[in-house]
């Protein structure tokens, strides 16, 4: 059984597909919105909550983090696990291993929030797809480090001490 | 063979056979599986099936602190994951008696209503790629883009925003944001007339729409369907409205209701729905008041005194209800989730008694299903 089509609902049916495809071909004139991505990427927001990372401290080049487990109580993943030791001659304790699962990790920037001394901030990184579970075990503490090898942190220190 | 055994035309057994629909499935927008039961290319009984994705939600409410359970709320529904932070936060300032400051009040709506709008341009862009027109998804993502930028320099995050805190909201907002939002506003309204001519329009679609699908005010009475399905019946049913909550007493929009009750009434409703969370979100920006977006008498601590308390908001897919029961400990006692999809689903099963294949699933992509929603 067919439905029956007046002529008036035809011609109002072609017209609407001819309004749409002028739309589609409008589109082929305009500037494309896409991005390349491995070739080209966006500039990340300057809020982006990626994972968290250690914040040196400007003067002495050591991590701020004390230790004081705040962030590790506020997590609600459980994913950090913060180990501090008492050095000789320092008052407060300083971190020795700052163990960030990011298997579990929900990024919802509770430990950034809940730090008192801004010690933690959100990094930048997203290209953190891996292959393997362990790549995403991180020691912060152990990254840092690492860091201050790769980026010649001396000579800075240098010049910050020289210009003191 | 014999002519005995010929069997004539008119006897024939009555044959069923199952079709299964998911769990992984492009028609179910995620994991949903739908038992069917088919009588031909006809439906008999679609039973679905859920629980793929359950995460024991309300069960996790019970083993952490109040402020830790609030990024579970952003993944029962991940896209419109403000209006379910805003329940959650809501409902604990409510049982805590946590005063929020006006401007925070405004940014929540505000933040919102672009989520709202974002939630239903996916919808949108799936609901057509379900019909089979792929290009409108990508015009649809291309606006929706702009709404997560915004949304993504303000609280970090594009999906799971995690923004609302008990007492207000963790970040202000700044200029940038609001230049860029008055600039969306403007730049949609025109989008929304183009959507319109591409796709309302379109007389492939309004065959696949109109008369299809017909879910009656009576059917949402019985399974509490709510959102845009109850609008889609003709009820002008809207938390917003029905319940004022935050600041929406303030504000000025109307609630688009359309009695066909057939898929394309549910689509124009969420069409018509970007146009007045638009008119809202202006709304919202002029009258912005200054002064803190954190309210000052925030504990450390949180410890709700004893008792019950309940927040519903409307959420992009209906009336989401947070429950939360206290007794005066650090951790919630018990936390109860009343999500929108899960109502909405149930009620698929009579309303696609009948239909053929094809329009069964225009009317299981007309219920804009989000399965986290569903199985929480």
């Amino acid at each position: 059984m067919r439905p029956k089509v007046s002529i008036k609902e035809i011609v109002r049916g072609l017209h609407s597909l001819v309004a749409g495809m002028r739309i589609t071909l409008g589109q082929f004139f305009k500037p494309t919105v896409t991005v390349h991505y491995p070739h080209e990427s966006l500039k990340m927001a300057p809020r982006f909550r990626g994972h968290i990372e250690l914040v040196r401290d400007e003067k002495t080049g050591k991590p701020l983090c004390f230790a004081c487990k705040l962030c590790e109580k506020a997590c609600p993943s459980d994913c950090i696990t913060v180990e501090g030791v008492k050095l000789e001659g320092e008052k407060r304790k300083s971190v020795s291993e700052y163990k960030l699962d990011f298997t579990k990790c929900s990024l919802c920037g509770s430990c950034v929030e809940a730090c008192k001394s801004n010690a933690i901030r959100f990094s930048k990184d997203y290209n953190l797809a891996t292959t393997s579970k362990e790549e995403l075990i991180m020691d912060l503490f152990k990254r840092l480090e690492a860091d201050q090898a790769k980026t010649g942190q001396p000579d800075t220190k240098d010049t910050r001490e020289a210009g003191k | 063979m014999s002519a005995s055994e010929v069997i004539p035309a008119s006897d024939k057994p009555q044959e069923t056979f199952v079709l299964n629909v998911g769990p992984q499935h492009p028609a179910t927008h995620g994991v949903l599986r739908l038992k069917m039961t088919m009588d031909g290319e006809y439906v008999a009984r679609a039973e679905p099936v859920c629980g793929y994705i359950h995460r024991m939600h309300e069960k996790m409410g019970e083993n952490r602190t109040w402020a830790q359970f609030l990024p579970n709320t952003g993944r029962i529904d991940y896209l419109a994951a403000m209006a379910y932070n805003h329940a959650y936060v809501a409902a604990v300032e409510r049982a805590a008696k946590i005063e929020v400051p006006p401007r925070a009040e405004y940014i929540r709506v505000i933040t919102s209503e672009l989520n709202r709008i974002s939630s239903h341009l996916v919808w949108f862009g799936a609901f057509l790629l379900d019909l089979g027109g792929f290009t409108p998804l990508l015009y649809a993502f291309d606006d929706r883009e702009k709404i997560l930028d915004l949304l993504e320099a303000i609280t970090g995050s594009r999906l799971t925003y995690c923004y609302y805190r008990f007492g207000g909201v963790c970040n202000d907002i700044d200029a940038d944001f609001i230049r860029g939002v008055r600039e969306f506003v403007a730049g949609m309204r025109p989008r929304l007339k183009m959507y319109h001519t591409l796709v309302t329009e379109n007389v492939i679609l309004r065959r696949r729409l109109v008369g299809i699908g017909y879910i009656g005010r009576e059917m949402c009475r019985k399974y509490g369907a709510t959102g845009p399905v109850i609008r889609g019946a003709g009820v002008a049913y809207d938390v917003r409205k029905v319940e004022p909550y935050s600041v929406y007493r303030d504000l000025n929009f109307d609630i688009p209701a359309f009695p066909e009750g057939d898929c394309m009434a549910r689509y124009r409703v969420r069409m018509e729905e970007i146009e007045q969370s638009l008119r809202i979100i202006e709304q919202g920006l002029d009258k912005l008041p200054d002064g803190p977006v954190m309210g000052g008498n925030v504990p450390r601590v949180l410890k709700p005194p004893a008792g019950d308390c309940c927040f519903a908001v409307e959420a992009a897919r209906g009336r989401f209800l947070v429950r939360i029961i206290s007794d005066n400990k650090e951790i919630p006692y018990r936390v109860r989730l009343r999500t929108p999809c899960f109502c909405n689903l149930s009620l698929f099963e009579e309303a696609s008694a009948g239909m053929m294949l094809p329009d069964a699933l225009a009317l299981l992509g007309s219920l804009d299903l989000v399965i986290p929603d569903i199985d929480r």
